[in-house]
């Protein structure tokens, strides 16, 4: 075992994660300040259900080119979203707390490559993303807890055999 | 009243795709955090099963956001089912459903099909296909590529970052050997 390493991984934040959605608010938040973000979930949850992307059967016509409105929700959010990175960007904009709001350059991996298809292999079966399982789950699919309990079974294999797999 | 009823109807895709996009920001101002979602699935490693795996050795009370954030969408997708359910049938492209038909599906009623997600179901080997196979290689695909669609397609594009966009275009790939090819593979099991 590679005890430097351990070490090292406790006392810093792992690199790996500044792939994915890291916290870069240096002042620490109360679980009431937390409350924010579960706020912004309901809405996103509302959003997920009404346009009907938790769906299974708009998966599969995305898949199948056979419908545009999975490509105009997730077009229209990149859209959406590079504009607003680029007005805080351009403009400095703070956050509400008056920090520096934080972008992250993601280095090129394999695993973007290899996790990648995986990831869409699993998409096209369950017809979820991360996010749409939580809300599937919420509208009562309860069979969608199973899936949910394999993807952080998934994750938790993929932490283990890290090292060992291209990444 | 007609502000519910209308509410109540499928959400157009330029609707709802600019609100989702409108998270990226929300997060960045409100608390300095990049949008994804996976690493929700991570930090519940972290704090339930870190079994000595240095990858699940960090602090994930830090990042307690991201799970008050899920918690919110499986709220909101209660909310939305319970309270504002779209009252006419669900409608789907005519040719997804001719496709579906001929792999077995009979149930085009709700959001999802009858014949995959009852409860019965997961048990059986479909359900084992379905739920568990496929949610091992959500889970385990989206940590290997750092992100899902949220953390990759989304914030990652908005981010102009190259390595997103190759992401993403994997995320599609994968998606579409397994509805072209696989699927009617696997429907052949049943």
């Amino acid at each position: 075992m590679a005890t430097n390493q351990t070490n090292t991984n406790t006392v810093s934040f792992p690199e790996h994660l500044v792939c994915d959605a890291p916290n870069d608010m240096v002042k620490r938040e109360s679980t009431l300040g937390n409350l924010k973000y579960l706020v912004v979930g309901v809405m996103f949850g509302i959003v997920f259900v009404k346009a009907e992307i938790i769906s299974w059967f708009r998966i599969q016509e995305m898949f199948r080119l056979h419908s545009f409105h999975m490509y105009g929700v997730i077009g229209s959010a990149v859209v959406v979203g590079m504009i607003s990175v680029f007005l805080i960007k351009k403009f400095n904009i703070k956050t509400l707390s008056g920090e520096t709001v934080q972008f992250h350059p993601k280095k090129f991996m394999r695993g973007q490559i290899y996790g990648g298809l995986l990831f869409g292999l699993g998409w096209g079966i369950t017809g979820a993303c991360p996010g749409p399982l939580f809300a599937q789950i919420g509208s009562g699919y309860i069979a969608v807890i199973v899936t949910l309990l394999s993807a952080i079974a998934g994750t938790w294999t993929y932490g283990l055999l890290k090292d060992k797999l291209p990444n | 009243m007609e502000f519910i009823e209308l509410i109540k109807k499928p959400w157009p895709w330029y609707v709802a795709g600019p609100l989702i996009g409108l998270t990226v920001p929300t997060l960045l101002l409100i608390g300095n955090k990049s949008f994804g979602i996976s690493s929700s699935l991570r930090h519940i490693c972290a704090a339930c099963f870190p079994a000595n795996i240095s990858f699940f050795k960090y602090d994930w009370k830090k990042e307690i956001w991201n799970l008050f954030f899920v918690a919110g969408v499986l709220i909101g997708g209660f909310l939305a089912t319970q309270f504002l359910e779209n009252p006419e049938d669900f409608v789907i492209s005519e040719k997804t459903v001719a496709a579906l038909r001929e792999l077995g599906i009979q149930d085009f009623k709700g959001l999802m099909p009858a014949d995959l997600f009852a409860v019965e179901n997961i048990l059986s080997l479909k359900g084992f296909i379905f739920f568990v196979v496929g949610g091992f290689m959500v889970g385990f695909g989206t940590r290997w590529a750092g992100g899902c669609t949220s953390g990759h397609a989304i914030m990652g594009l908005s981010n102009l970052q190259l390595p997103s966009l190759i992401a993403t275009c994997c995320f599609m790939i994968g998606g579409f050997v397994m509805v072209q090819v696989l699927l009617p593979v696997i429907f052949k099991l049943f």
